[in-house]
């Protein structure tokens, strides 16, 4: 199939149009699309969205109007590892605030910028839903729960030397990149990875445990179903 | 007598490997399926009715009402769309439920599917995620394997795709119907109603948007029965819900419990707020329902009892701030997050919440006047009820509310000369010694 020649390979044409066919219409594919694009090419590129508008038959504009409303699509480079600092009110006041400001200053950044070694970006985000575990980091999209200042600054050295670094409720950390495929939909095979729960998770649970209290079900009676 | 706590969908997350479809299945996972398809799917959503099950989104719609309106005579297709959009901030029950047992949900779409007779449904989970659209993509693909989605599922001839689809940032997409706008692949701005979705959703056909835990509820409802969940609860808001304490707390987390339990019974079983301080004010569900304070804390956390204290149970997000917080801080943050989040389509939204951040900001340095309170009154006014949906109605509440029971609070940042409070007393690592 024709189509322009702007620097997508073939694999990523024809992975465009497979998310875009997962879908009863087509257009339905547009963010996970655009999360690929990101996953090969760093960024939202121009040449990204030209893709995706031929791919879905609708306008660059169009696609650009979407590519711009949504926070987790990037118009610069991203570095290997997108560092996000909940700094919503309540990881805020529980210490965000201060971890973002240490982070800011150790890797001598501002908000939405990368490292000079082009190996961290760094921005300050908005609740990600894990207050129980406040205050809480996310690197490429996984928890990174109860953080001080000084283990964000260990974790983040970590990944710059190349160490292996682990989500506390999830898998080795992967790259941005291929963070961004997996949300594009292919699967990285790492779901069986990390634990099942956090500690904070099963706060409630342990206690109702300890106290026999269960919800009366066939199963909590013994009645295996 | 119910028991203090009723795990359900908590129940299994101390199972070993339990996101796994064996471990599932050990515990008789998917045994829902079989019974509704002897069933049928309008017995189904009787059940459900009968259960007296409500939206557990923060809005307490009831659930079964809402499959009841989708018109079984509209010839086009009919879909059922998961909100997994969690991100109102404090919310944090549906990401640990999916990231524990995605198979609970998936149960659940299948049985609700099947209720209103949809043969494609939608998990749409929030982008921000990793792990959980991980453990989500492989429950469908397992569920798939082993004939719970697919063609003709279990012999019973109905059919059923599940397409779990990665947000991409945007917490205006937990409105429904700018989720739905997200999911057509354009920016996620809400619709107008009427039409609701029930008439015409995705696609312009007719839709279901349920939220996680309320999907994730049916299966216990109908192999236990739908008087078993209603014994739970009170009233008017019956059976089971995650209650999630984050905060200045001993043992913040995911307490589930009859609805109607207190915020003073939560507390005991979380250790008390943590040690030598007091608390000070709380969300009872979310940032977008008005604070209350310690003379709320033997309120039933049911939808009736909390509204009748000025609030809204929302969420069930119990966000709680001891003494060393700031509320004007805790405000204007959330009121910065509502500018942000603001999707730009209607005016008193788009313009009101840049206006609220710039007066509150200038009150929180201690630049204002007293009468600022008076304009921030006047600006919530100009916005509540009058946005084109409910995150401008949002943006209001903690204002409103802070300003009526903290306003001294807010005088002593003009008498102070900015905020008389230290930081660093709030976090989660003060420093030994420090004076916290």
């Amino acid at each position: 199939m024709s189509h322009p020649t702007n620097g997508l390979d073939e694999k990523t044409w024809g992975e465009l149009r497979e998310i875009a066919a997962r879908y009863p219409e087509a257009r339905s594919g547009l963010l996970p699309m655009l999360h690929l694009v990101q996953s090969v090419e760093g960024r939202v590129t121009p040449e990204g969205i030209e893709a995706c508008a031929e791919v879905l038959g609708i306008s660059a504009a169009e696609v650009n109007g979407v590519a711009t409303f949504y926070t987790m699509y990037k118009r610069k480079p991203v570095g290997d590892y997108h560092v996000g600092v909940c700094t919503n009110t309540l990881c805020a006041v529980m210490g965000g605030d201060l971890i973002f400001e240490r982070l800011k200053e150790h890797l001598d950044v501002g908000n939405d910028e990368t490292s000079e070694d082009g190996k961290i970006t760094l921005e300050h985000i908005e609740c990600n839903a894990a207050c129980d575990y406040a205050p809480v980091m996310m690197v490429n999209w996984e928890f990174m729960d109860n953080q001080t200042p000084e283990s964000a600054v260990q974790a983040i050295d970590d990944l710059r030397a190349g160490n292996p670094v682990h989500s506390t409720r999830g898998p080795q950390l992967c790259t941005w990149r291929e963070a961004e495929r997996v949300l594009a939909g292919f699967p990285d095979d790492r779901a069986d990875e990390g634990p099942t729960a956090g500690p904070a998770s099963l706060a409630g649970l342990k206690i109702a445990r300890d106290n026999g209290w269960t919800a009366g079900t066939a199963s909590s009676k013994g009645e295996n179903a | 007598m119910t028991d203090t706590l009723t795990p359900v969908l908590t129940d299994n997350w101390d199972a070993e490997r339990a996101w796994t479809m064996a471990a599932y299945e050990e515990r008789g996972g998917y045994a829902a399926l079989d019974k509704a398809f002897a069933m049928g799917p309008d017995a189904v959503i009787t059940a459900v009715k009968d259960s007296g099950l409500r939206g557990r989104g923060g809005a307490g719609f009831p659930t079964g009402m809402k499959w009841g309106f989708i018109p079984q005579d509209n010839p086009r297709p009919k879909y059922l769309v998961v909100n997994a959009d969690e991100s109102e901030p404090g919310t944090c029950k549906d990401i640990p439920l999916m990231m524990a047992t995605p198979h609970t949900l998936v149960e659940g779409v299948i049985v609700s599917s099947y209720a209103i007779r949809a043969n494609t449904a939608f998990i749409y989970v929030r982008g921000e995620v990793l792990h959980v659209v991980r453990r989500l993509q492989r429950a469908v693909q397992e569920a798939y394997l082993a004939g719970h989605l697919g063609k003709n599922i279990h012999g019973s001839g109905y059919d059923l795709d599940l397409i779990v689809h990665a947000g991409a940032g945007a917490y205006i997409c937990g409105e429904e119907t700018a989720l739905l706008e997200g999911l057509e692949g354009r920016r996620g701005q809400p619709r107008l109603r009427p039409p609701f979705p029930a008439v015409a959703g995705l696609y312009a056909s007719p839709t279901v948007i349920n939220n996680v835990e309320s999907i994730a509820s049916v299966p216990a409802i109908l192999t236990e029965g739908a008087a078993w969940f209603a014994s739970m609860g009170t009233e008017k808001s019956q059976g089971h819900g995650i209650f999630s304490l984050s905060g200045h707390i001993t043992r913040p987390g995911q307490y589930e419990a009859p609805l109607g339990i207190t915020l003073r019974q939560l507390i005991d079983l979380a250790g008390g707020m943590r040690e030598g301080h007091e608390l000070k004010f709380w969300t009872p569900g979310g940032s977008s329902t008005p604070l209350l304070t310690p003379e709320h804390l033997d309120v039933p956390l049911d939808f009736e009892s909390v509204g009748a204290a000025g609030s809204m149970l929302g969420t069930r997000a119990l966000q709680l701030f001891d003494e060393t917080t700031c509320v004007v801080r805790a405000v204007l943050r959330w009121t910065e997050f509502y500018k942000h989040e603001s999707c730009g389509k209607c005016t008193p939204c788009r313009e009101g919440t840049w206006w609220l951040t710039q007066t509150l900001a200038r009150l929180e340095k201690g630049q204002g006047t007293e009468e600022d309170l008076d304009l921030l009154l006047d600006q919530c006014d100009n916005i509540l009820g009058r946005s084109f949906c409910a995150l401008g109605d949002g943006a209001t509440s903690p204002i409103s509310s802070s300003i009526q029971h903290f306003r001294d609070e807010y005088l002593a940042h003009l008498t102070h000369g900015g905020c008389p409070f230290d930081p660093a007393a709030s976090t989660a690592f003060v420093p030994a010694g420090a004076d916290a």
